[in-house]
Parts: structure tokens; sequence; C-alpha cells
């Protein structure tokens, strides 16, 4: 009794550890990078569970998950996929919601983007970065703003494309590209920002969704409704975005 | 499916390829003339820095080259040259990063041959009057035909199928800098998986002809011994 009490001890204490840190796995769109490393700090404190997530396009989170990835839940940058996600049977029935409303930003560190539409049309720059129209609603929404301004033809010559929104961020601030179309959280507190003005595109409805791989696993299910909890939306508010 | 769409990544990683593959033949004979006859000690130092792009990830040479290429690095003095401000975004780019990327492919082999030719025949030549250029052209260039034809054969391969470096440096440009391997990864995210099966598909039988090409060049020339 005395030789095995330690022994129930260790084993009492290793199961409760067991029992209460869950981990969930979350592909996320690279829009929402800083703002989800924030949220899983808050999480891990509220409820012991651990986020583990995968940044990417929405497209190239997408692709992986048709393909079997191991994601619980999809954090996409548009209101498409996570639908396309249910209609797949890849994702859990009624489980879609809007957690963000996006907003999108011209951000430069060389030329002087105040007023972005003359900034734009000016012409003093050489390359502009957006983030890949087919696999990242941001870059979608830069192309639709490019048009509205009927900017198209002078600018598609100077285009890069980054794979994701934060590459295309990076290519503005190493300075090889002198401005780019960027989400506005990603640049939050910066100078050098232009906030485009919501007329300019479709607006960027960001929706998430609990995929079936996901629906048996405590952790995931808690974190779904802690991105819809008060603290949470306060958190992503700050970070530029809208929430409804 | 649009094989002109295509087309293009695939002509434009062919010229990469051959460019790359003519300035390699130009730079990488005298370091690997220098790395197989110098008896200096900071030979395999240098040899050590030539091969780092055989164990380093792709990915860590396209960072470095981004800040290199960008207009705070040297490529965007060398891009002032002709106006431009970064050397990034531009087939000039993808050139440089190949030229670092595939140079062990051309001076491993190389290196070798030239080793093999030995002193004696060298020697001979110069006691038959051959001057150190003639020494070269006629003798040891000749024997080291078959390190030649595998290193060509091999940095062209291997410069078709870049995608890390290209991937951090060359911003997607049609014509410019999609190559091959980023127009299939394009592809497959985009779920265009038709298109992705013509590109793949031809990069596996052209890997099989790379590889049959060179097993066989191996086989007909023997290498001389010393």
């Amino acid at each position: 009794m005395n030789r095995a009490f330690p022994a129930l001890l260790l084993s009492a204490f290793l199961f409760t550890t067991v029992a209460h840190a869950d981990s969930v796995s979350v592909a996320v769109a690279a829009n929402f990078t800083k703002v989800a490393e924030e949220l899983a700090l808050i999480f891990k404190a509220e409820t012991g569970h651990d986020v583990t997530y995968s940044f990417g396009a929405t497209g190239q989170l997408y692709t992986q998950i048709s393909q079997g990835a191991p994601f619980e839940i999809l954090l996409a940058a548009d209101d498409e996929r996570p639908t396309k996600a249910v209609a797949d049977g890849l994702g859990v029935d009624g489980s879609v919601f809007t957690y963000a409303i996006g907003a999108l930003a011209l951000y430069s560190t060389t030329v002087d983007v105040a007023d972005g539409e003359a900034g734009l049309k000016a012409d003093a720059f050489d390359k502009i970065a957006i983030a890949d129209p087919a696999t990242a609603p941001y870059g979608q929404a830069a192309v639709e703003t490019i048009e509205a301004l009927g900017l198209t033809a002078a600018i598609t010559p100077k285009l890069v494309t980054g794979e994701n929104i934060t590459q295309t961020l990076q290519f503005i601030e190493s300075g090889n590209a002198e401005l780019g179309f960027v989400a506005a959280s990603q640049v939050a507190g910066k100078t050098g920002v232009w906030i485009v003005p919501s007329t300019l595109y479709q607006p960027i409805r960001q929706d998430a969704v609990l995929l079936k791989i996901g629906e048996t696993n405590p952790a995931a299910t808690a974190f779904v409704d802690f991105l819809k909890s008060e603290k949470a939306v306060e958190v992503i508010k700050a970070a530029g975005y809208v929430v409804e | 499916m649009s094989f002109a769409d295509i087309w293009t990544p695939v002509s434009l990683t062919l010229s990469l390829a051959a460019i790359n593959t003519l300035i390699l033949l130009l730079i990488g004979t005298p370091i690997a003339w220098w790395l197989a006859r110098s008896k200096g000690r900071y030979r395999e130092l240098v040899g050590a820095v030539v091969s780092m792009p055989l164990v380093l990830p792709p990915t860590v040479l396209g960072f470095y080259l981004l800040i290199a290429l960008g207009p705070n690095g040297p490529g965007g003095w060398i891009a002032g040259l002709w106006g431009g401000r970064t050397l990034a975004f531009s087939f000039t780019g993808l050139i440089i990063g190949s030229i670092f990327y595939s140079m062990p492919f051309m001076v491993q082999p190389l290196r070798n041959a030239f080793g093999a030719i030995g002193d004696d025949a060298l020697e001979a030549a110069s006691c038959l009057g051959a001057s150190n250029w003639q020494r070269f052209w006629r003798v040891a260039l000749p024997l080291a035909r078959p390190g030649y034809i595998t290193g060509a054969v091999m940095t062209f391969a291997h410069t078709v199928g870049e995608f890390g470096v290209v991937l951090m440096i060359g911003g997607n440009i049609p014509g410019q800098t999609k190559v091959i391997a980023i127009a299939l990864y394009d592809y497959v995210e985009r779920l265009q998986w038709g298109e992705a099966h013509v590109i793949a598909l031809g990069m596996v039988v052209f890997a099989f002809v790379v590889i049959a090409v060179t097993l066989t060049i191996d086989r007909r020339v023997n290498v001389p011994m010393p």
C-alpha cells in the first residue's frame, strides 16, 4: 500500500494532465496570422488546450484539406470555401460562421500612399505586389480594386504575385516591391498605409468551419466557441477587422 | 486546358537552364581546376563553400538572395545600371540564384575529371614544348570531356527542377519568373489537375531521359586512369 501510493499519485497526476490538455490543429488564412497567435495564448490560458496553426492562402489550405490534411478547423479568408467544405462533405453541417470581415490596405515603405488612388495613378513605382488572386481572397480584392480604379492596363505589367498575403507583405517589407495590397490587419499601427475604401471591392467575409475530423475533439469545439466569445471578438476588432 | 499557358513556363525554364549551364561551364572550369590541382590550404574551405547548396535548403539561399538582390543589397545597385530597383522578380535574378544553387553540380564532376588526369600527361605535354594554354586546351580538356558532359547534363537538369529559390525571389511573373515547378505548384493549388498532370508527367519523362543519357555517357566514355 505504502509502496503503491506514489505510483497511484503519479498515475492520477498523469491522467488529469492528459484529460485536460488536448490540442487542436487549425488551418488559418495568412492574413489572420498575428491575431490567431494572440488568440491561441488567451485560449490556452482559459482552457489549457494547445492550438497548432498552419498558415497559408485559403486556396492552398483548401486543397490540402480536400486531400486529407489533418486539420480540424478552417479559418478561411473568404465565405466560399467553408461553405464548399460542407457541400463536399468535409465540414460539419451548420458549423459555418463569419468570424471577421477584413479590410484591404495599400502599403508601402518607400512611396507616399497617403492618398492611395493618387499614389497608384502617379506611376512612380516599378513593382507592385499582390497575393495570388486565384487562391488568396485579399489578392482577388486587390484585383477588383485596381479594376474599379480603371488602372488594370497600367498596373498589370508591374504586378508581382506572392503565394499568399504573408509573402506579399515580405516583398514590400524587403523593399523589392515599392508597394502592394495586403490585409489591413497585417499593417495595423504602421505608417505608409492607405485603407482601401470598401466600395472598391467585394467585402471580404471571413468564414470559419469545423471540419469533420475535429467534430469529436473537445478542444476543437471549444476553440470554435471561443472564437465567438466576447473576449476573442474584442481581440479581432482591435486588429482592424469588423465583426458583426 | 491551354497549352500556350503551359508552354510559357516550359520555354522560360529551358532558357534559364541553358543560360545557367553555359555560364557555369565558364565559371566552373577555373574553380574546378583550382580545386583539383591546387595544393593551397584554402582548397577544402572553398570546396566546402561551393558544395553547400547540396545540403542547404533552397529556401535559405532564397531568403539571402531576396535581401541581397533587393534595393538595399548589391543587387539593387546592379539593377540600377539599367534603371531598375531590384533584381528580385526578374529573369536576371533567377540566373544569379541558379548559378549559386547549381554550382556544385558543375564543379564536382569537373573537379573529379581534372583530378583523374594526373601529372604524367601534363608533364609529357610540357616536355614536348606545350604552353600552359596548350596543355589545358589540347590535353586536359579532351581528357575531362566525360566530366564536362556529366556536369552540363546535371546542371541543366537541376536548374529545370528549381523550386525553393524561385518561390522566394521570383514573384510568379508569367514569362519572366514563372518556371515549370512554380507553374505546377499553382495548378495544383488551383485544383487544375489536368494541366498539373501534363507538366508532372513531362517532368517524369524528362528526368528519366536525363538519367538514362548520363548513365550511357558514363559507360561509353572510359575515364582515363592516371
